[in-house]
């Protein structure tokens, strides 16, 4: 009995997950289109698609099956064939077809049937204009016969050509004598001036030259162009080389008094040295990126004040970011200093690349000393009041970081809340703690 | 490899381009260039390295309102020019300008071949003017382009336009020749509209050659211009005086910072967890 309760509960059940089974299906394919699978619907992002798709269950559809079809047997004629050929085809019932008549309209294939017009001459023109040392008569006449019946496909009139003669030699000859014909036959100058050949002739001597060059090129072995890469990459390193004296030239000037102090520190025991040749990668770096900038300025021989000023902003920009060029800028701003100079003296330039340096240096601190603030945060676990000194430095913070600093005042009430590390804005943080755990 | 651009050859430098660290490092005063278009003519230029001349130059327009005189399709008279900062005469650096109008102008390209460098016209439409340099041989022969939007219409439409306040809108800008032949210097030097810097001692500059020139009136300056009084005054003194102060402020955070920077770097580490 139990076990009839137990079979009759699970009959119940499964039925009713049966049921809930077969009811889900049919909910579904009615949701889903049918045709493509669930899957592949819901790639679409279960929305219908735009374009109409195939509708996959014609696909497997046999087509249609129309009624009988039914073939004559017909003759027909071409119209592009000049002797008076007929030939039987088989046509089918599809196209009209009153018994036996052929259906309307040419041998469809007809019309492909396109030729060149080569001009024909007389003899008088040929007495009058067409006279060449180099060609015979019967030669011309034989070379516009092959261009006829070959379509001004040189390559194979060359080859059909009773006499070697070059592809190059037979073009010359063709398009010299239609040049001559035309300007003979022409009316006035003017008619033909837009003809193609009158308005570049062929010129044998840059086609052979051309092909000759163009086969060079493709019959270089491997060998010969590595070579002519290595002649190149060598070009290019010479010219960096005298673009780099320049530039050490340049840095030599600029750093001479950097390196007087290095020179100073040397005397003094290694632990100074250090922080000295810290200091002067961090010098040449920016100064190396003005050197070229001003090395390249004077390559010109002209050149506005405020491009100068241009290039040098964006080589100072180089290694910033867009967030802090625009915070960068905003800064200049709050100062009530033009973005651009409205008066670009030299000295006025010099003074305006000066602040926006310092402006970078500046913003480079804050970003400091917030990393800083997170490392200790990081360390105290939200706990605030044990540290003595950190409450005034909290409250220096925000004060000086009021230029566009919002985000530091956010970071400390979300410090305050939660005692963890802020979270989105800041990666930096986060990196920090898990390292030093 | 063929290089389009002028090939230095120090005097006192070594063939070979490596030898740098051996070079001497006081450089050369004078160096001799090739420039590209006389590849032919092989002529040798010397320029003057170290010496950086500039040309301070103020462009724009002048717009008046024409009143009652306007019409549908002229309805402003305008005057665009380039002049010396200070007034003086550019014809000693400057070859022509050429204006490039509007495609609507008759004739849009406008060339001024002695000064006062200036175009006027008449019309009802703003738009931007190209403003093409040109220098005399000696000093570039490159061409320097300006722009400038040609402004009608003043900032505030309050009321009717008034015929004797025109819309003035003036550009400062400084053409600077970083490496000025010793022909061009010798000639300059002098000129009350180029600023040349104090020379280096034992410069030799040759004779000053004059060039043509090209004015028929007898001054090129536009100290007496008739619209001189609507010329606006650029001075550096203002900017300097905003920019030594911009400067201060920022460097007294600055010292702020990184004083707070040494004060932290004392803390974090009397707190750091055991184990």
């Amino acid at each position: 009995m139990d076990a009839k309760d137990i079979l009759g509960l699970h009959k119940n059940s499964f039925p009713s997950s049966l049921d809930n089974k077969k009811s889900r299906p049919p909910k579904e394919s009615q949701r889903k289109p049918d045709g493509i699978s669930r899957e592949v619907y819901a790639l679409t992002g279960g929305m219908p698609p735009l374009m109409p798709s195939i509708d996959a269950s014609q696909l497997k559809k046999k087509p249609p099956t129309h009624e009988k079809v039914t073939w004559q047997w017909l003759p027909f004629t071409n119209s592009a064939r000049k002797d008076d050929l007929h030939l039987y085809h088989w046509v089918s019932h599809n196209v009209r077809v009153v018994n036996g008549v052929l259906p309307t309209g040419d041998y469809s294939f007809a019309k492909y049937n396109k030729s060149v017009d080569i001009i024909k001459y007389t003899d008088e023109e040929y007495e009058k204009y067409l006279t060449d040392p180099m060609w015979t008569k019967e030669e011309t006449n034989e070379l516009f016969d092959l261009c006829e019946r070959f379509d001004l496909r040189f390559v194979v009139i060359a080859d059909r050509f009773p006499s070697s003669r070059t592809v190059e030699e037979l073009k010359d000859r063709y398009y010299s004598v239609l040049r001559a014909i035309l300007l003979a036959r022409a009316a006035s100058s003017g008619d033909i001036a837009t003809h193609p050949i009158i308005k570049e002739p062929y010129n044998v001597s840059q086609e052979m030259e051309r092909k000759r060059a163009l086969s060079m090129v493709l019959s270089q072995t491997r060998q010969q162009e590595k070579r002519d890469e290595e002649v190149l990459i060598e070009a290019k390193r010479i010219a960096e080389l005298r673009m780099a004296s320049k530039v050490t030239e340049q840095s030599q000037l600029a750093v001479a008094s950097n390196a007087d102090a290095e020179l100073t520190e040397r005397a003094v025991p290694g632990e100074t040295v250090s922080p000295s040749n810290v200091q002067l990668p961090q010098m040449v770096v920016p100064s190396a990126d003005n050197a070229s900038t001003l090395a390249s300025l004077r390559m010109l021989r002209v050149y506005l004040r405020t491009y100068a000023l241009e290039q040098m902003v964006q080589a100072s920009n180089a290694t910033a970011g867009v967030r802090t060029i625009k915070r960068v800028e905003q800064t200049l701003q709050d100062l009530g200093v033009n973005l651009k100079p409205r008066v670009p003296t030299k000295a006025v330039c010099a003074e305006h690349l000066e602040l926006r340096r310092e402006i970078l240096t500046w913003l480079n601190l804050q970003k400091q000393v917030q990393y800083k603030e997170a490392e200790g945060s990081s360390f105290r676990d939200g706990s605030y009041g044990e540290t003595p000194g950190t409450p005034k430095d909290r409250t220096f913070i925000p004060d000086s970081l009021n230029f566009g600093g919002e985000r530091v005042g956010k970071k400390d009430q979300k410090r305050k809340g939660h005692g963890a590390p802020p979270t989105a804005a800041h990666k930096r943080p986060r990196k920090q703690k898990a390292s030093d755990l | 490899m063929s290089q389009s651009q002028t090939l230095p050859l120090k005097r006192h430098q070594d063939e070979n381009p490596r030898d740098d660290d051996s070079s001497d490092i006081k450089p050369s005063r004078l160096k001799i260039s090739l420039p590209s278009e006389d590849s032919d003519k092989k002529i040798l230029i010397k320029r003057v390295k170290d010496v950086e001349i500039c040309v301070p130059i103020v462009y724009g327009t002048i717009a008046f309102f024409l009143g009652r005189k306007a019409s549908e399709s002229q309805s402003h008279k305008w005057t665009v020019y380039v002049r010396g900062a200070s007034n003086e005469d550019l014809s000693a650096v400057v070859k022509r300008v050429v204006f490039q109008l509007h495609p609507s102008f008759n004739n849009p390209t406008r060339v001024v071949e002695s000064p006062p460098f200036e175009i006027s016209e008449c019309g009802w439409g703003e738009f931007e003017i190209a403003i093409t340099l040109f220098f005399h041989s000696d000093a570039c022969e490159k061409q320097l382009d300006l722009y400038h939007h040609l402004k009608l219409y003043p900032e505030d439409e309050s009321g009717p336009q008034n015929t004797k306040r025109p819309v003035v809108i003036e550009s400062y800008n400084e053409v600077v020749f970083p490496e000025p032949s010793e022909a061009f210097l010798a000639r300059v030097q002098n000129h009350p509209a180029v600023v040349v810097p104090r020379l280096p001692d034992g410069l030799n500059l040759p004779s000053p050659v004059p060039v043509e020139p090209m004015n028929d009136k007898e001054r090129g300056d536009t100290k007496d211009h008739p619209l001189n009084h609507w010329f606006l005054n650029f001075s550096e003194a203002d900017e300097l005086l905003k920019l030594a102060a911009a400067r201060q402020q920022v460097q007294a955070h600055i010292v702020k910072l990184r004083r707070q920077l040494t004060l932290m770097e004392g803390l974090p580490q009397s707190k750091q967890p055991s184990g």
